[in-house]
């Protein structure tokens, strides 16, 4: 029987050897095919394994942190303190993705990017567990929750963007409405998956950032970029140069001609440059572009930064001044109108543009990214984006900005021993609802501290010289720069 | 081997030394490893480590005596190394337990540490009363019977008990075991038995079919009863593995009593064929064909009953382990349903990787190596065929499971030998390997001599 029990051997051989090679194919060729699986829960553990690091604004309040449950499989949940009011900026942490700050510094947050190699490898040796890195970012706390305070006061839709001119760090960033982070970050993803359906379908769009993820007409505050091409084109022109103001200013190839707001004159016809942005007549910024032609203009709004891709580090939506084409689609443009599409970001660094003398900073949320153990990673860098008009264009820019302030539509957005510059808007939109109330604004206007822009959709409720965007938007800025201004 | 199996073993040494540093070794592993678990989890050395350690120990030391006393010329390595599967079964039990995840409630290392116990027990009884297992072949129908009352026990109704859809189990009360477990080794005594009366006329040549040998067609009763019991078994209690278990292991003491391949041949037709119409009219059969064409399907995947959601968890266990393995205790080796029973190979391969499965495979195939050679060097046909009977059903049983996990053959339930948890099975087990001891200890004791100086012979005999 010895030769049938050594086959019977040699059977049994083959079959450790298949189970062996089998093993091997499994683990060592199919391992990643497994692991990509989307049913692999394991993926969905990983993302908890890590204690992600703290975001906080302002170096001390706490945005977002995790916290440290002790379970084996969502060991470090995400907390945010202040959900609803910093939702857009630090975005959320969901099973399977990621928004905001959340998603664009994930990297860092969960410690797995190669500038933490170094902590990486000192963790190794010493057994600590890693922790990802700690974003700081350029949020004014008060800043922001001024903003959102009168945004909400306003019962509308709307966004706020307030800037350091001097830098382009990015002080206050608030859309309405808005949503809970924390909704959005739990480990149920039944639950998550559920209330993004809803949030994703609502009409409101409560997860858009509409302050650097929407576009709208900007309306009248645009006239300043129009102004500011004006002055550049020759520098002999200042606040006194006279412009035709016409009641209504034909627009050639068309039958129809564009009136001022209301259908209201403007001055005598003939009027001063300042006096024409105080008032915020259409027709003499209507003629001024059609003057200038589309590609002074089109070169002066990518000279504020326009048409250049830009990551807060979120990635900000392009504004654009619109296509070339006739005439009168060049005065609609001129005056805020047509195809013209600004998001809030771009208004607030036109206004920053002009308050730093010219100088368009590229705008940023992250101050300051530091390991677990508080040593920096990075440091914020301000740079220089463009320089968008000489210092003495910025110059009168800034004076017939701050008479729009004390003597014209902006009179809401004074403050007492502060001098304020800024600019109204009022945005007809295509379809038939009331206009969106527009204001930029930077103050002081000597030394600006802060720039900013803000828009309440369609919160110009109704006709009439009431309704422009100095009655609605005009207060809301206000309260921010108070804040900023009056620590 | 061919050389060795030519001759009688030469006086081989009993190696005892050897044996106890191995166990010793294989202990210490258990020990290291239940203590790397307490500090992957908690961050510390558990508390019962000493106890556990100790237990395991204790118990190892116990059988390391009887075998050293009443089977002193046994294999040394066969104890070693079923003790450290054994304790690595126990580790990933606790393991599985100490997640407290859903689904692992029925885990529980502290059971299984006390049927080792109960199974180093039987160890030592099956030694001490089978003083030589020839005795077995004189029991040869009695073994039938039992092996074929356990077998069907599960059918009478009032004992049996049916869980997860197969009707495997009876129960006592509370208590419950898996009689198919028993059944086996009773069947195999009476399989080596009966195949050693009978294998002269089985191997007689009938009809010749191109260049093999028919048997005679009223020799092919014996088979055809096994196959109608196997196909009983998948049929009545949808026991897919152990059909295959006990056909498979029926087919291939055939072939070593025998010599004949035809066997082997009428087998595997056979069963293949049984398998095959049972597929047809099954749907149980049959899902577990499909799922194992293409586990990954998403409709596969999601069907509750039959489906491949065990077998993809397993896989995606194994996946995440990789070459390495993350480490015992922090892998996810519990989200494999039934991780610390039958699925306790691919929550092993999870944690300890590509590397320690393929050390546990060794391991193993030590054992049924260790097994195959004892047959080849028993001194009597009985002994061989029993000693090849419970080594290939060892190594059949370890395929049919291993094979089924990694997806190589179609899944069918059975336990992993010694490491899954259950009383029944381990129990079993460790009679298996008292029986492997004992033939072991009569094959490499040295022949009996005549004495001529009885102070001399006492001086050299080690």
């Amino acid at each position: 029987m010895n030769n049938t029990v050594k086959r019977i051997a040699v059977a049994c051989l083959a079959m450790f050897a298949l189970l062996m090679v089998n093993v091997n194919y499994v683990q060592a060729v199919k391992a990643d095919k497994y692991s990509e699986d989307q049913r692999n829960l394991r993926n969905f553990y990983e993302r908890y394994a890590v204690q992600r690091g703290r975001i906080t604004a302002g170096g001390k309040e706490i945005l977002a942190q995790s916290r440290d449950t002790g379970s084996s499989e969502f060991r470090f949940v995400r907390q945010y303190t202040d959900g609803k009011l910093y939702a857009h900026i630090t975005g959320f942490f969901s099973p399977e993705s990621a928004s905001g700050i959340e998603a664009a510094e994930n990297k860092l947050l969960d410690g797995s990017s190669s500038d933490l190699l170094l902590r990486r490898s000192i963790d190794l040796f010493t057994g600590e567990p890693t922790k990802g890195a700690n974003v700081d970012l350029t949020i004014n706390p008060r800043a922001q929750k001024a903003a959102y305070d009168a945004l909400r006061a306003s019962g509308k839709r709307g966004a706020l963007v307030a800037l350091n001119p001097k830098t382009g760090a990015i002080l206050a960033m608030v859309s309405l409405p808005t949503y809970d982070p924390a909704e959005l970050s739990g480990t149920s993803k039944k639950q998550v998956f559920t209330r993004y359906d809803e949030l994703a379908k609502d009409k409101s769009q409560p997860l858009l950032n509409r302050a650097i993820g929407q576009t709208y007409p900007p309306g009248s505050t645009f006239k300043v970029v129009t102004a500011a091409a004006y002055l550049e084109d020759d520098d002999s022109r200042g606040p006194n140069t006279t412009v035709q103001a016409p009641q209504r200013l034909p627009l050639p190839g068309t039958t129809i001609s564009l009136p001022n707001y209301g259908g209201a004159a403007c001055g005598a016809g003939q009027v001063p440059l300042v006096f024409a942005l105080e008032k915020s007549c259409n027709t003499p910024f209507g003629s001024i572009g059609m003057e200038l032609g589309y590609a002074k203009m089109k070169e002066q709004t990518e000279k504020f930064g326009m048409g250049e891709q830009i990551g807060v580090p979120m990635s900000v939506t392009q504004s654009d001044f619109g296509p070339e084409e006739d005439k009168a689609a060049l005065a609609m443009a001129s005056i805020g109108q047509r195809s013209n599409r600004m998001t809030p970001l771009q208004m607030a660094m036109i206004a920053a543009g002009i308050a730093n003398k010219g100088t368009v900073m590229k705008p940023y949320l992250v101050n300051k990214i530091t390991d677990s153990k508080g040593d920096s990673i990075e440091d914020a860098d301000p740079q220089e984006l463009s320089e968008a008009v000489s210092p003495e264009t910025a110059g009168k820019l800034r004076e017939m900005m701050v008479s729009v302030v004390n003597n014209g539509t902006a009179n809401l957005a004074q403050i007492p021993g502060v001098q304020v510059a800024g600019k109204t808007g009022t945005a007809e939109t295509s379809d038939n609802r009331p206009p969106h109330a527009w204001f930029i604004s930077f103050a002081p206007a000597d030394d600006p501290q802060i720039a900013l822009a803000v828009i309440v959709e369609s919160g110009a409720a109704n006709v009439g010289a009431e309704a422009t965007g100095g009655h609605t938007a005009a207060p809301i800025a206000k309260q921010v720069m108070e804040a900023v201004l009056k620590n | 081997m061919s050389e060795m199996a030519a001759t009688p073993v030469p006086l081989p040494a009993k190696r005892r030394g050897a044996q106890l540093l191995m166990l010793a070794l294989a202990v210490g592993i258990t020990m290291f490893a239940y203590a790397n678990v307490g500090l992957a989890l908690n961050g510390k050395v558990p508390a019962g480590m000493l106890t556990y350690g100790l237990g395991l120990g204790g118990f190892m030391l116990a059988a390391y005596l009887v075998l050293a006393k009443w089977a002193p010329w046994a294999d040394p390595l066969i104890l070693p190394l079923v003790t450290l599967v054994n304790g690595i079964g126990l580790v990933m039990i606790y393991r599985i337990e100490e997640s407290h995840a859903i689904g692992t409630g029925g885990a529980s290392a502290t059971n299984q540490l006390i049927m080792t116990g109960i199974g180093v027990v039987l160890f030592a009884v099956t030694l001490i009363v089978l003083r030589d297992q020839r005795a077995l072949q004189r029991l040869t129908y009695t073994a039938g019977f039992v092996g074929l009352f356990l077998l069907i026990s599960p059918l009478i109704p009032g004992l049996g008990k049916t869980v997860n859809g197969s009707r495997i189990w009876i129960g006592f009360g509370p208590a419950t075991i898996q009689p198919a477990e028993l059944a086996k080794i009773a069947l195999v005594v009476f399989f080596a038995g009966y195949l050693v009366a009978k294998r002269d006329v089985l191997a007689l040549a009938g009809r010749r079919l191109l260049f093999i040998d028919l048997p005679r067609a009223r020799d092919l009763g014996p088979v055809l009863i096994t196959w109608a019991v196997s196909l009983g078994v998948l049929v009545l209690q949808k026991d897919l593995g152990s059909s295959l278990l006990l056909f498979g292991t029926f087919i291939a003491m055939l072939y070593i009593a025998t010599q004949r391949t035809s066997w082997v041949l009428i087998g595997i037709l056979l069963f293949v064929g049984g398998a095959f119409l049972a597929g047809q009219i099954f749907d149980h059969v049959q899902a577990r064909f499909e799922v194992w064409l293409d586990p990954g399907r998403q409709e596969f995947f999601d069907r509750q009953l039959g489906g491949s959601a065990q077998l993809m968890q397993g896989l995606f266990a194994m996946g995440a382990g990789g070459i390495l393995g993350t480490g015992l205790g922090q892998g996810h080796p519990y989200l494999v349903p039934l991780s610390f029973s039958d699925f306790i190979f691919s929550a092993t391969g999870e944690e300890l990787g590509l590397t320690g499965l393929m050390a546990l495979l060794m391991v193993y195939a030590l054992i049924v190596e260790r097994g195959l050679r004892t047959s080849l060097a028993a001194r009597d046909p009985f002994t061989k065929l029993l000693a090849g009977g419970l080594s290939f059903l060892l190594a059949w049983q370890l395929f049919i499971i291993v094979g089924g996990v990694t997806n190589l053959i179609p899944l069918t339930g059975l336990v992993t030998p010694f490491m899954s948890q259950g009383g029944s099975a381990l129990l079993a087990n460790w009679i298996l390997i008292a029986l492997l001891v004992r033939t072991s200890d009569a094959a490499r004791q040295p022949p009996p001599q005549a004495i001529q100086n009885e102070g001399l012979t006492q001086v050299f005999q080690r």
